[in-house]
This record gives C-alpha cells, sequence and structure tokens, in this order.
C-alpha cells in the first residue's frame, strides 16, 4: 500500500509542503503540518486504532474532534507518555509516537478479546452480581484479573519532566468557543473596546467553518475565519487563546481554562510550559461550544469504518483525507446528506444515502439525484459486517421491510446534534428538553451567561451568525461599553431538518456508550431491573462515566430508557455535569506548587548560619527549623541530641526561635483586651515584665499558649507557637474587630521583623554580659525572671527577656531580622570561652518534657487548661474567651485525663507517644482506656526515657503503675505516674 | 466565588478565611450564660437564603467582613466592615 494513499490530491486546510513523520505502533508514517493524529492514521489507512475497553472489540476512528470516545491512544514515550489522549485533538508533530492502548500482545491479535466470548459476565451491574461471594476474593482475584482485562492507557509511573503554569486574568466579556457564533460575538464585542477573551480548543479558530463549505459574507467559511481572526487579533482589547478548553464554571463570574501550550510540540521549548491552568474571571460570558453529533444505536455500530457524518465531512474538507472508498450515510437528519454529498465531490463512491424518515426536502433529493447517489427512504442499518481492517458491508432494511448487504468500507451516520451544554449545568443550572430542537438546551444560566449558536439550539450557521452578534453587543454592553451597530455576517439558511429517532432493536451488540462499552442490552437491562432514573442508569451501567462524560452517549442512554419506561424526554431528564467538562492534568491545576515548591519555605535570618554549623533541618509550619547540630563522630541523632541537651544544662546553649509568632499590640486599652483573650490577668502585668498565658477557644478549650511582655503601659509584645502563629493573628483580629471594635487597641504580626535567640544555660549571664557589655545590665537585680527591657545595642534596637523553655537560666535577645544573622554569629563569638553550643528543636523538645512544659503534643485541640495543669491560672475576676464554656460539666468533669509525667520501671524500656494508658492487668479494650501518652523524651539527666501522659485523675495517682500499651508498635511497657517536673522541681535553676 | 472586600475591592474567596455566621457573643454576666454560650458556639441557623456571615481577609488588609451571601447561589449581596457594621 502506497503511504498516505487516503489523501485527496488537493484541498483541505493542511500545509503539503510541510511533510512530518510519525509513528503508529512501532511503524513509520507521514503525515502533514495542520493534520491531527486520527486524520493522519486515516490519510495512511489505519482504521484499527483500539481496543473497547471491557470487551477489547476493535475499534476506530469514529469523530473529527475532542468527544472522541473510540481513538484514545498512549502518545509519547519514556516519562512523557501520557495515556487516554484523543487522537482527534492530537496535532501532528514531526517525530510523534503513539500506541495503542488495552491490547496484548498486538492490536490485530488481541488475547483479551477473548472477553468477548464472556460478554455475559460483563454486562450492567457486573461488578455488583457476579463477584458478590466468596468475599476474600474480590480483592485478591477478580478485582485485580478485572484491571488487567478492562482498561484504558498506562501512565508512564515516571515524575513528568515538564512544567505547568498558572495564571490569573480578567475581562469584560468571555466568549467561549470560536466557532461562527463565537466569532460573530468576539466581532461584535471587540469592535466596542471592551476587553474580550475569545478561547478556543482548536489550533485554528472557526469551529465547523473549517470542516464545511458553506459561505459567510460571501466567501468559504474557512477564508471568512481567518478574515476574522486576523480582525479580532489587530484590535488590541481582544486576546485570543486557541488550543484552550474552558473546563468548569464557578461563583462570581470565575472560569477556569486550559491552554495546551506545547502540546503540538515533541516536547516543550526551553523555559516553555507544557501547558497553562488559566483562572479567568469575566463580567459576562457567552458560550459558543457547538454542539455534538449523536450516533445511531444499531447492531454493530462500534465497528471501524462506523463514522460520525460530520466528523467524515471534516476529514474531507480539513483534511482533505477519504475515510473510505464506498460509503453509505445513515441518518435521520438533512445535515448528515451533506455528507453524502461531499464525499460524492470528492470521488468517494457512495452506494446509499439512507434515511429513517419516510419524507425528506425535495432539495436534498434533487440533489442526491444529480450527484446519482441512491437513496432509501423510511430505511434502516441493521447490521454491519467486517472483517480485520473493520467494515466490509451493512445490511440495509429497506421501508418494504426486505434486506438487502450493500458492501461498503465506510458508513457515515448521524442521528442529529445536541447542544454542548455542559458549562451551562456547573452551577446547577437544568437544562431542558426542547420537541423542536429534539434535544436537551440550556435553561436557566449561570449569572453572567448567555449562549449563542449551535449550543442554544440554532443548528444553522445563518442563525448562528445572527445569536453571536446579538449576544456579543449585548454582552458588551451590559459591562458599559457602547457598540456601533453592524450588520450580522451573513449566511444561507441551510436545511437543518431532523426527526429524531434513538436505536434499532438489534440481535447484536448496539453500543451507546462506545468508550465505556455500555450497549443498548444494558440500558434494556438497567430498565428490568428496575434502574430507571437517570442517575441511577448512570450509575449502575456506568453509562457516560468515562473520560468523555458521555459527550456522545447520554442522550441515546436516556432517550433508550424514556421509550422503555414510557416517559417522555421531558419527564426522564438528563444527568449534570462537573467540571471538569474535558479532561485536565493535576500537574497543570498544581502549576509550579509541586515537590519541594508545593508551598513556600520561611527561613530565619540566622538560615545560613545554621547551614554552616551542620544544622539538620525540620519543617514546623512553614518554616525550616534547625532540628539538631551534629557534630563530627556523632553517627545518630539521640547521641547528638543528648550531647545538646546535657551541654545546656552544664554549661551554655544558644537556639534559633525566631519562628515563634510575635505581635504588636498596642493602644490604651491593650491591657483589657489581653485581658480578655487570656485566661488570666494582664492588665496588672508591671511595665518591664513577661508572664505565662493561656488562651481558649469560646468553646473552652485550649487554643495556644505563650508570653506576653510589657514594655510601656499601651504597649505588649505577644508570643505565640510557631504552628498557630497565624491562627492566634486571626483570632485576636476577630476579638478586636468584631467583638469588640470600641477598644482601643490595634495589632500587628512582627514575626518576621524580628529575631530571636533563646539563650539557657548556667552561663547564660556570662555571656550576655560578654555581649552586651555596658549597654544592660542582666544581673539577677536588675533583670529578675521574667524581666524584659528594650535598649539599643551597637546602634539597633534590641529586646532582652528572661524567660526559659528549658529550666535553665535563660534569655531570649531580639534584634531587627537585618541582623539576625550578625546576631547569632555575635553570641556564639562571645560564647566560645563559655563553651556554647548551639542547639535545635530536638533538645528544646526534650528539655521541655523533662520540665514538665506542655506544647503542641498537649495543646492538642481536646484539652482544658485543668487538663493541662494551668487551672489555677484561670482567672475568677474577670470574663475572658472561652471562661463560661471551660466551666460546662463535661469540661469539668474529676475523671477527665489529665497530665502526668511517666517513668518506666524498667529503666532501659523505651516509652511511646501514643500509647493507652491501662491500669495493671487490666483488659486493652475501649471501657478499660484511662488516656494516652502524648510526649515522650530520653533524658541525659535521668538516664531512661521519660514521658507526659494525659491519665485519668492522673496528679491523684502519683506513684501508681499502670501499662502503657501500643500494640501498634508492639509495646507494652510498665510505668509510674510521676509528677510531670522531673528536673529541678523548686525551680533554683530558674531563678540562678 | 468573589468577595468585595471594602478596604481591598472585589479579591478571590482563595484569600478569605470563613468564620461562620454573625451570632453575636452573649452576655457572660447573665443567669444563664452557659446555656446562651452553647447555643452561640454550637446551634447555629442554616437557612436556605441570604446569609449574614463573618469572613476574614488573611491575604489581604487582615479585616473581619461581614458578608451577606445566598447559601443556594453563592450570590454575594454585599460586603462591610465588622467594625462598621456591626449592628
Amino acid at each position: 500500500m502506497m503511504p498516505d494513499s487516503n489523501r485527496l490530491a488537493s484541498g483541505g486546510l493542511i500545509d503539503r509542503s510541510k511533510t512530518i513523520g510519525f509513528s503508529f505502533d512501532g511503524r513509520s508514517y507521514r503525515g502533514y503540518a495542520g493534520d491531527t493524529l486520527a486524520s493522519a492514521l486515516l490519510a495512511n489507512d489505519v482504521r484499527l486504532v483500539g481496543r473497547s475497553f471491557k470487551y477489547h472489540r476493535p475499534r476506530g476512528i469514529m469523530t473529527a474532534g475532542p468527544e472522541e470516545p473510540n481513538a484514545l491512544v498512549e502518545l509519547r514515550a519514556g516519562a512523557r507518555r501520557e495515556p487516554n489522549t484523543r487522537a482527534t485533538t492530537i496535532a501532528l508533530f514531526d517525530g510523534l509516537e503513539a500506541w495503542s492502548q488495552n491490547r496484548w500482545p498486538s492490536l490485530r491479535y488481541d488475547v483479551g478479546a477473548i472477553n468477548w466470548l464472556l460478554s455475559p459476565l460483563f454486562v450492567a451491574g457486573f461488578y455488583y452480581k457476579t463477584f458478590m461471594w466468596p468475599a476474600a476474593f474480590w480483592e485478591k482475584v477478580y478485582e485485580p484479573a478485572i484491571r488487567r482485562a478492562a482498561g484504558l492507557g498506562r501512565a508512564s509511573g515516571e515524575a513528568d519532566p515538564d512544567t505547568y503554569e498558572k495564571i490569573n486574568a480578567f475581562c469584560d466579556v468571555l466568549i467561549i468557543g470560536g466557532g461562527a457564533a463565537g466569532l460573530a460575538a468576539a466581532l461584535a464585542a471587540g469592535r466596542s473596546g471592551a476587553r474580550i477573551m475569545l478561547c478556543d480548543e482548536d489550533c485554528t479558530l472557526g469551529g465547523r467553518l473549517n470542516s464545511d463549505l458553506g459561505e459567510v459574507d460571501g466567501r468559504p467559511g474557512a477564508d471568512w475565519a481567518r478574515h476574522v481572526t486576523a480582525e479580532l487579533e489587530a484590535l488590541p482589547n481582544v486576546r485570543i487563546l486557541s488550543r484552550t478548553s474552558v473546563f468548569g464554571v464557578y461563583d462570581g463570574g470565575t472560569y477556569g481554562a486550559l491552554e495546551r501550550v506545547s502540546d503540538h510540540l515533541a516536547e516543550p521549548q526551553p523555559h516553555q510550559s507544557r501547558q497553562r491552568y488559566w483562572k479567568i474571571v469575566a463580567k459576562r460570558a457567552v458560550l459558543a461550544s457547538g454542539a455534538i453529533e449523536r450516533p445511531i444505536v444499531f447492531g454493530g455500530n462500534d465497528r471501524p469504518g462506523v463514522m460520525m457524518a460530520a466528523g467524515v465531512r471534516s476529514y474531507l474538507n480539513r483534511y482533505a483525507v477519504k475515510p473510505g472508498r464506498r460509503a453509505a450515510v445513515y441518518t435521520g437528519c438533512d445535515d448528515a446528506w451533506t455528507t453524502a454529498f461531499d464525499l460524492a465531490r470528492s470521488g468517494v463512491t457512495v452506494t446509499a444515502i439512507i434515511d429513517h424518515r419516510a419524507t425528506v426536502a425535495p432539495q436534498l433529493r434533487a440533489e442526491a439525484t444529480r450527484l446519482a447517489i441512491p437513496v432509501h427512504l423510511g430505511a434502516d442499518v441493521t447490521q454491519t459486517r467486517g472483517g480485520r481492517r473493520g467494515l466490509q458491508a451493512i445490511t440495509l432494511r429497506r421501508a418494504d421491510g426486505r434486506e438487502q448487504g450493500l458492501p461498503v468500507d465506510l458508513l457515515a451516520m448521524s442521528a442529529g446534534w445536541s447542544p454542548h451544554l455542559a458549562l451551562t449545568t456547573h452551577l446547577g443550572h437544568r437544562p431542558r428538553w426542547s420537541e423542536a430542537h429534539a434535544a436537551f438546551v440550556p435553561d436557566a444560566l449561570p449569572p453572567g451567561m448567555s449562549v449563542a449558536g449551535a449550543a442554544a439550539g440554532a443548528f444553522g450557521l445563518a442563525e448562528a451568525l445572527r445569536q453571536g452578534t446579538a449576544l456579543g453587543t449585548a454582552a458588551a454592553e451590559a459591562t458599559g461599553f457602547a457598540i456601533t451597530a453592524a450588520p450580522a455576517p451573513r449566511a444561507d439558511d441551510e436545511p437543518i431538518a431532523l426527526a429524531p429517532f434513538w436505536h434499532l432493536g438489534s440481535s447484536s451488540k448496539a453500543f451507546i456508550d462506545f468508550q465505556h462499552d455500555v450497549t443498548s442490552a444494558d440500558v434494556a437491562l438497567a430498565a428490568r431491573e428496575g434502574f430507571r432514573s437517570v442517575e441511577l442508569l448512570k450509575r449502575y451501567t456506568t453509562l457516560g462515566m468515562a473520560t468523555d462524560q458521555g459527550k456522545t452517549s447520554n442522550i441515546n442512554g436516556q432517550a433508550m430508557m424514556a421509550e422503555l419506561t414510557g416517559r417522555s424526554m421531558a419527564e426522564i431528564g438528563t444527568t449534570m455535569f462537573r467540571a471538569p467538562a474535558t479532561p485536565v492534568a493535576i500537574g497543570a491545576l498544581a502549576g509550579h506548587h509541586r515537590g519541594r515548591d508545593f508551598r513556600p519555605t520561611r527561613l530565619t535570618a540566622g538560615h545560613g548560619w545554621a547551614e554552616q554549623s551542620n544544622a539538620s533541618f525540620v519543617e514546623a509550619g512553614a518554616w525550616l527549623r534547625a532540628q539538631w547540630f551534629a557534630q563530627p563522630g556523632e553517627t545518630d541523632w539521640l547521641t547528638t541530641v543528648s550531647r545538646e541537651v546535657r551541654d545546656v544544662r552544664s554549661k551554655v546553649g544558644v537556639c534559633d526561635v525566631s519562628t515563634l509568632g510575635k505581635i504588636d499590640v498596642q493602644g490604651s486599652d491593650a491591657g483589657t483586651f489581653l485581658d480578655r483573650v487570656y485566661i488570666n490577668m494582664f492588665s496588672t502585668l508591671p511595665v518591664g515584665k513577661t508572664r505565662y498565658g493561656v488562651m481558649l477557644r469560646e468553646d473552652g478549650l485550649v487554643m495556644d499558649d505563650g508570653t506576653a511582655a510589657r514594655f510601656a503601659p499601651d504597649h505588649y509584645v505577644v508570643s505565640t507557637t510557631t504552628a498557630n502563629a497565624a491562627k492566634v493573628m486571626q483570632h485576636l483580629e476577630h476579638a478586636r474587630q468584631v467583638l469588640w471594635p470600641e477598644l482601643d487597641v490595634q495589632l500587628v504580626s512582627v514575626t518576621e521583623q524580628w529575631s530571636q535567640y533563646s539563650i539557657a544555660g548556667p552561663g547564660a549571664r556570662q555571656l550576655l554580659d560578654r555581649l552586651l557589655g555596658d549597654v544592660v545590665d542582666v544581673s539577677d537585680a536588675a533583670l529578675p525572671y521574667l524581666g524584659c527591657v528594650e535598649f539599643t545595642w551597637r546602634d539597633v534596637p534590641a529586646r532582652l527577656f528572661r524567660v526559659s523553655f528549658s529550666g535553665e537560666l535563660g534569655y531570649e535577645i531580639a534584634v531587627p531580622a537585618q541582623y539576625g544573622d550578625a546576631a547569632i554569629r555575635a553570641i556564639m563569638e562571645a560564647g566560645a570561652e563559655f563553651g556554647i553550643i548551639p542547639y535545635g528543636t530536638e533538645a528544646l523538645g526534650v528539655m521541655r518534657i523533662e520540665k514538665g512544659h506542655v506544647a503542641g503534643n498537649e495543646i492538642n485541640g481536646t484539652t482544658t487548661a485543668a487538663d493541662l495543669g494551668l487551672g489555677r491560672m484561670m482567672s475568677q475576676k474577670k470574663d475572658y474567651i472561652g471562661r463560661v464554656l471551660a466551666h460546662r460539666p463535661g469540661l469539668t468533669d474529676p475523671d477527665r485525663p489529665t497530665l502526668v509525667g511517666l517513668r518506666p520501671i524498667n529503666p532501659m524500656a523505651r516509652l511511646r507517644a501514643g500509647a493507652h494508658m491501662l491500669a495493671l492487668g487490666a483488659a486493652p479494650t475501649t471501657e478499660n482506656d484511662e488516656g494516652y501518652v502524648t510526649s515522650i523524651a530520653f533524658s541525659p539527666a535521668l538516664g531512661h526515657w521519660i514521658g507526659l501522659a494525659l491519665v485519668k485523675r492522673g496528679p491523684a495517682r502519683h506513684g501508681e503503675r499502670m501499662r502503657a500499651y501500643d500494640p501498634v508498635r508492639d509495646g507494652d511497657t510498665e510505668v509510674e505516674l510521676v509528677s510531670p517536673v522531673f528536673i529541678d522541681p523548686q525551680g533554683a535553676r530558674l531563678h540562678g | 466565588m468573589r468577595i468585595p472586600c471594602p478596604f481591598c475591592g472585589e479579591r478571590d474567596v482563595s484569600e478569605f478565611a470563613y468564620h461562620g455566621d454573625t451570632a453575636k457573643r452573649p452576655d457572660p454576666a447573665t443567669d444563664d450564660g452557659q446555656r446562651r454560650f452553647f447555643e452561640a458556639v454550637y446551634l447555629r441557623d442554616n437557612p436556605a437564603g441570604p446569609h449574614r456571615e463573618l469572613w476574614y481577609h488573611a491575604q489581604g488588609c487582615r479585616s473581619w467582613l461581614i458578608v451577606t451571601r445566598d447559601v443556594r447561589t453563592h450570590e454575594v449581596l454585599g460586603a462591610a466592615l465588622a467594625t462598621r457594621g456591626a449592628a
């Protein structure tokens, strides 16, 4: 066979000067620039392109557009391999590789085709019926077997090497679809000066104008589309996005669109993205998404060579490809007669026009006669026959009931058109059945949207142009732009009559949903078994649930169900569509936010210093914090952390605490405000003092803890935990703006403005003396425990707080963040002679557990202040957020799990957080559960593991032995309940 | 969804955090304070129609807004600063 043997000698919109080489299933072919993979395969007489989902039926190319259910291929190789791409939408590029799917070992000899013999097993609902018993077989035997036998393409399994982008755009009028109606709308609206965006899925604007021979304004439709495109491109207020699918409609005039930036190339250019996700906000939208042609349901209608009639015209007129040599047309509408005429004019032998209707317009019959095409009215196709290459003959049943065989290799079918109205339903608006259109048409619409052209049921070209012009004008005017009236582009009104008919009784499989292999027998079965609503029909048979969302199939399935149950189409209704209207890669929605760029990483000013100091980092919220600083020779983290703890407790250490939330609170009512948000008093806090505080949610549970320092009567600085900084800010703003707007208080987050370092250990004061010299007096008399002071240090404002989380003599020094790096280096230098070490969050955690301080593990959203041993802080003298509900019976129950310390009886035993607390000898049941372990650490000072736990009546049970039971990790440890303060209970070190 | 922030202008919903309806904080001094707080925290009306609710412009000006929204259609009927519109 000659390559390119089905190509017409001339015509089409392809560029014959640019030959393109490509391969399918490993064989090389050639096509032209402007081809799709589908048109190039047909040009090369490749008719079998895939095997069907369940039955492995041979399938060919059925349509010429994005609604294609059959011709799904794996595109590209290696990491770029993409399954289930539609051959009809893949622009041909040099070196394109594609493979057929769902066949083994090859497309022609497919072992899975044996499923065909088992087809009684695969009828509707087979998942629910056939494999019910025994249950264990489902997971191990049936499901893997079905998954192997049925399915679509394979994902590459490798990381996607390409990049994706996200972009926001705003416009006055968004026009969705660049066919006749969309172009007319864009022209009318664009001339007004309104900001227009025009999105079209195809690489070339024009829609059906590129595939049909009708004229607009006296020139061929495709020429007119080129001409209008050029005019629109010249308008500075119009942005055209081709290769862009609008896939979703969202609230507030927001639309999601996917631009295939470089899908038409072998691979993206350097620095070019593969796809771009547009979020478009438009004041008005004109939907001109066209219509989808409906197949006819008859026996063997899925054979390669049975194609949609308008799709055949696309191949002939746009791609200059003859999809067959001997053709017949089977239809019930005028539009498909055009296919017969175009085929005949292109030199294809048309052996019959078979029309279900008894009468048609005389001019159609006259044209058929002129082209010598035999016409059979009131006739149907009842069966097809074929071989390896697909269709070979059809059985024609004439009006008189006699059947006759007709040898053809192409059957063009059409039962008419359905408006492509998916986008009108995304916000919950239902289409309505129109008898006049024999179709569901848009009814109520999303706010700001109008629908023009075939999408609104205007199937004729002239009417589509008129509607586009009218609605484009109206949309621009609605956004405040004046229109100089111009006539709509002109076209002849062609015949568009149709008589709806849906299916024929058949002894062989007649397919409704080609992608999911749903047949007329499946719909009949669903009707017999009572799954009669369209929603149940969909779920029971999987009709319309494939990646094409039933674009070609829903209407036929619904119509058949209506007929079988004696209801009208209006009564049975249609299922709704959800975004995305066309498949969208998750990668495109993620854009650059993947891998380590999934979210921004926040680094403290001292990060560079920490890296140089061999820190290992851990994520804390969006921050990276130093987890520990391993020294040479240290091979495991526990050695490092234990050494850091010992050094802090015996010498001095420094820890970057800049990530803690810092909120500046100012105003004459600042003290009153803090009294209302903390359980304890802050209005009584003297200037120059810091106090630990706890905040509750209004439901009485603890939200966060931290300190507040008072630097002036009307100035506090509040600290929060790292994880809750944003939440506390939101909570405080709520209190300030919503609950008590009358208070004179202002808040601002200064977390990122200040670098803060905790300096802890017996050598801390000597270090600060060395560091600060005469600048500030750090003696115990001048700066006692919980004192704070502001001062100027080396011409920079600085703050010093005497606070401690570790239980050691401790300070936190704060400097503006731009001096954070210099400050940590100065601290390390001044501390050298005192043996200073940097320590990380792990050592910090060990020391706070040794001191029984609660943290995120204990402040977990289920605990009250009393549960955490902080009940005495709850002021009796004032109201505060959470006070009333904290006194509910359920939150004051003495049986509530309350904070205790844990010591393993066997000093070698390891504790595990999450273990449940059981009485000795008690069975591990929910009834016997008395609490759980919240935090654990290895205490270097004690030489064994310690823990904190929440245990029923815990503080009253010190000295009692229990089990810490952790069956998941095989832990069952006998422990003693002890005070949660393991180190220095008198606080001598703290006050030193 | 788009929310017309009185300070920043109309912005995408992803910049905002939702709080709930505009139930007032009860007077803690009343005798049945615990019942009133319980109802304010847990028992919320869910009307099918316009709903006055609090949104926080977390990724913007940090204003708390009272947004009136039809929860059936997500149509935003208005937005005011909570400090001003707290009536």
